[in-house]
């Protein structure tokens, strides 16, 4: 038993790490490294308040996805906001007491959790079926859809069918959080789940999943279109300048 | 190669998926520059020794100094959305001309040197690692391939409208084209148009004598036709405004009918301008190889074209791709303009200035001279995707389009999402215009030929009008594969020539 609590609860610090040290890490990266050029994808937002709702459009509605295709953007979306208010329902584990609007979100977010599977399988099956879509897919996108559809069952699972000791469960995370180890539950599907998503966000960094944060670092999308009326220039290209002024 | 060699494809009333072709445009792609080519722009004569590494270690580079190609190559997720929105896909069905396939060339060299999981793979020499991430080690098919269908993007950003990224291909061709260059494997058609502008001044290498010949036989044409002496005037100091504008416009057909109404619209304004026989050219091929520094050369004529001219603005004429780099880059390379007159933008499209004029009321139009066509517009991709005119977002689709209406009675939009931002490339954009792609442009330019024929079958149009020196030449060269006459496709300036009625001219 405490074997099984030590690694899990060591489990969880490492995932935690990964995830929070690498994409920490890459987002500095991308906020270093300078775009050189104004290239927004016209027509663009002549403001930064312009740039702001621009980007709330992709992130919230996924707006250029939609431009595109109407399937794509139906499963995405579903799978995302799915997501989102499941990760939402989750918070209940890690606070104490639980904060109201938490509360309020339980039932939301038990239901949002098909809309995140169907959209899951709906990605899936296009992944297999479309010709195009199955030519540039690597194994990790398959295996990476996989994973998050057994998160996503075991999640069920337990909410719908077999349910697990939650309060004993939060103890584990609670205590793992203060340093004062709990037991952790040993049923095999709830060891599944946190498996699978410890492994999800140890990977994190290092993958596809990096779009998250990407979306607002990318140049096309989050540029303010001012370049005749303001001097745009990377500080290596003000140095090339001043190499050659000399 | 000859036009027996090229197999049109097919015009369907809509757009149809191709069923995909593994390999079809497999090719050693376009002529490789020789060394004479390459010294010029400071690139390598030749592949260098260790040249896998040199590539790896020039991504290494750019990635460093280009936010974008490290967001672009870390957030594709592989959803598909952009797979059937390129036009070279569409015309060829080659897989590989689908945009994220495209980028996968980069990015699979990227994933195995510049990611942790690649790296560890890599070093360990697990192959099942590399194929599960999709990462692969640089050598002699990874550069074919590269070389090859780099050289099949024409860099329109179509691709980028619609990813949920915002991933612009464009730029990731551009980054594979900058390191082929540096490590010796270069276009032989950008690198030698580049090298032409250092040496004389202009793609075309037209030399100031010649130049000055061919402006004063256009002179001599409007005169002719028109009875009211118009100048066109080079390297005239004092000038109000340096017209940049491409070297096609100087003589090929129909830009250099465009260049006669940008004359005519300047003269009937009272407008004092001037060329440049230093900068006598509005391309910059830099862009399409994607050389900051060469782009930065280029740009930088201008700004001393300008200042040995003393001029108080800078117009750009009908090029897309100059346009971009214009609009969009040539206050960071080569600004700052605060030796010009700081009530105009600089730099200012040829179109800004015809539509301001129209709305002044200044010019004395007559619509009916333009009775014998039905136009419709291209929009071109660097002007549509890429920059912008006037001072509201969208500003370039509504401008060039209330220039052509002002001028002509009859124009009809093609369908909706081929137009505006969602336009096709003419199939020759990007640095691809040379005859040793022809193969590759004819089929480039299915969906808008598609789209052009079918408003000629539902609305009676007769002419296309654009505002790109490589969409015009392009269109010259492949409409007649689609049976469609070579003369279809018109300068927008040229239709503003026509219904332009000179002070003084002799009415007819
Ligand atoms: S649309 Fe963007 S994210 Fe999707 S496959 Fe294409 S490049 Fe990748
Ligand atoms: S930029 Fe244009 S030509 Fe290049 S991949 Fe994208 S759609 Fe195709």
């Amino acid at each position: 038993m405490w074997f099984l609590t030590g690694f899990y609860a060591l489990f969880f610090y490492f995932a935690v790490i990964v995830l929070v040290a690498g994409v920490g890490y890459k987002i500095y990266e991308y906020a270093r490294t300078p775009a050189p050029l104004k290239v927004p994808t016209m027509p663009a937002p002549l403001t930064r308040g312009g740039v702001v709702l621009r980007l709330m459009g992709e992130v919230v509605l996924f707006r250029s996805l939609f431009r595109s295709n109407k399937w794509i953007w139906l499963f995405g979306w579903m799978f995302h906001f799915g997501l989102l208010l499941v990760l939402l329902r989750h918070l209940r584990y890690f606070t104490d007491p639980v904060w109201g609007w938490v509360a309020l979100l339980q039932p939301f977010g038990k239901y949002a959790a098909f809309a995140m599977v169907i959209g899951l399988i709906g990605l899936l099956v296009r992944r297999f079926t479309v010709e195009r879509i199955r030519y540039i897919s690597n194994p990790s996108d398959y295996l990476m859809l996989a994973l998050l559809l057994l998160i996503g069952v075991s999640g069920m699972m337990m909410t719908f069918v077999v349910h697990t000791d939650i309060i004993q469960l939060k103890a584990f995370f609670l205590g793992a959080m203060s340093f004062g180890w709990q037991p952790i539950p040993s049923d095999p599907i709830l060891l599944l789940h946190l498996t699978a998503v410890f492994l999800l966000m140890i990977i994190f960094p290092y993958s596809k999943l990096l779009h998250a944060p990407g979306i607002f670092f990318s140049p096309s999308r989050n540029q303010v279109d001012n370049s005749r009326e303001k001097r745009h220039l990377a500080p290596w290209a003000a140095e090339l300048e001043k190499a050659e002024a000399k | 190669m000859a036009k027996a060699d090229i197999k049109v494809p097919e015009m369907h009333e809509y757009p149809v998926l191709p069923i995909l072709q593994a390999d079809a445009m497999k090719g050693s792609g376009p002529y490789i520059a020789k060394a004479g080519f390459q010294d010029p722009l400071g690139y390598p004569g030749e592949l260098v020794d260790n040249w896998e590494d040199k590539a790896v270690e020039k991504m290494g580079d750019l990635l460093s100094r280009f936010r974008s190609l490290r967001v672009y190559l870390d957030s594709c997720v592989r959803c598909g959305a952009c797979t059937d929105k390129c036009h070279y896909l569409l015309g060829t069905s080659d897989p590989k001309n689908m945009p994220v396939a495209r980028q996968d060339l980069l990015r699979q060299v990227y994933r195995r040197y510049y990611t942790l999981p690649g790296k560890l793979f890599g070093k360990m020499g697990w192959q099942w690692g590399l194929d599960l991430i999709g990462a692969k080690e640089m050598n002699k098919d990874v550069l074919d391939d590269w070389y090859n269908y780099y050289h099949q993007c024409s860099q329109c950003r179509r691709c980028s409208v619609f990813c949920p990224y915002g991933i612009d291909t464009a730029d990731i061709s551009m980054a594979a084209r900058e390191i082929m260059d540096s490590i010796g494997q270069g276009q032989k058609y950008c690198n030698e148009i580049i090298g032409k502008v250092y040496k004389i001044g202009n793609n075309l290498g037209l030399p100031e004598r010649a130049l000055r010949d061919t402006l004063e036989g256009l002179e001599e044409d409007i005169e002719d036709e028109t009875g009211v002496k118009v100048r066109l005037p080079l390297d005239e100091k004092g000038a109000e405004v340096l017209l940049i504008t491409p070297s096609a416009d100087f003589f090929a057909e129909p830009h250099v009918d465009g260049l006669m109404g940008y004359a005519k619209v300047f003269h009937e304004a009272g407008i004092s301008w001037t060329i440049s026989s230093y900068a006598s050219e509005g391309a910059n091929f830099g862009m399409f190889i994607g050389s900051y520094e060469n782009m930065r050369q280029i740009s930088l004529r201008i700004r001393k074209a300008a200042l040995d001219l003393g001029v108080k603005r800078i117009v750009f004429g009908e090029c897309g791709h100059a346009w971009r780099v214009a609009y969009s880059f040539l206050n960071t390379l080569a600004g700052p303009f605060d030796f010009l007159d700081p009530h105009y933008p600089v730099p200012q499209h040829i179109c800004e200035i015809t539509s301001g004029l129209v709305k002044e009321g200044k010019l004395n139009l007559d619509k009916s001279r333009n009775d014998d066509m039905v136009l419709t517009f291209h929009d071109s991709c660097n002007v549509a995707r890429a920059s912008r005119m006037g001072n509201v977002p969208g500003g370039q689709f509504i401008i060039p389009r209330e220039v052509i209406k002002a001028v002509c009675n009859n124009f009809h939009d093609m369908e909706a999402n081929t137009i505006h931002d969602e336009t096709f490339c003419c199939g020759g954009g990007g640095g691809l215009l040379t005859d040793d792609l022809m193969d590759l442009r004819v089929k480039g330019a299915l969906p808008r030929m598609q789209a052009l024929k079918n408003v000629v079958e539902e609305h009676g149009v007769t002419h296309m009008a654009a505002i790109c020196a490589i969409c015009k030449s392009q269109f010259t060269k492949v409409l007649p594969y689609y049976g469609f006459n070579m003369d279809k496709i018109v300068s927008v300036h040229q239709l503003v020539s026509n219904a332009l009625i000179l002070t003084g001219q002799e009415e007819d």
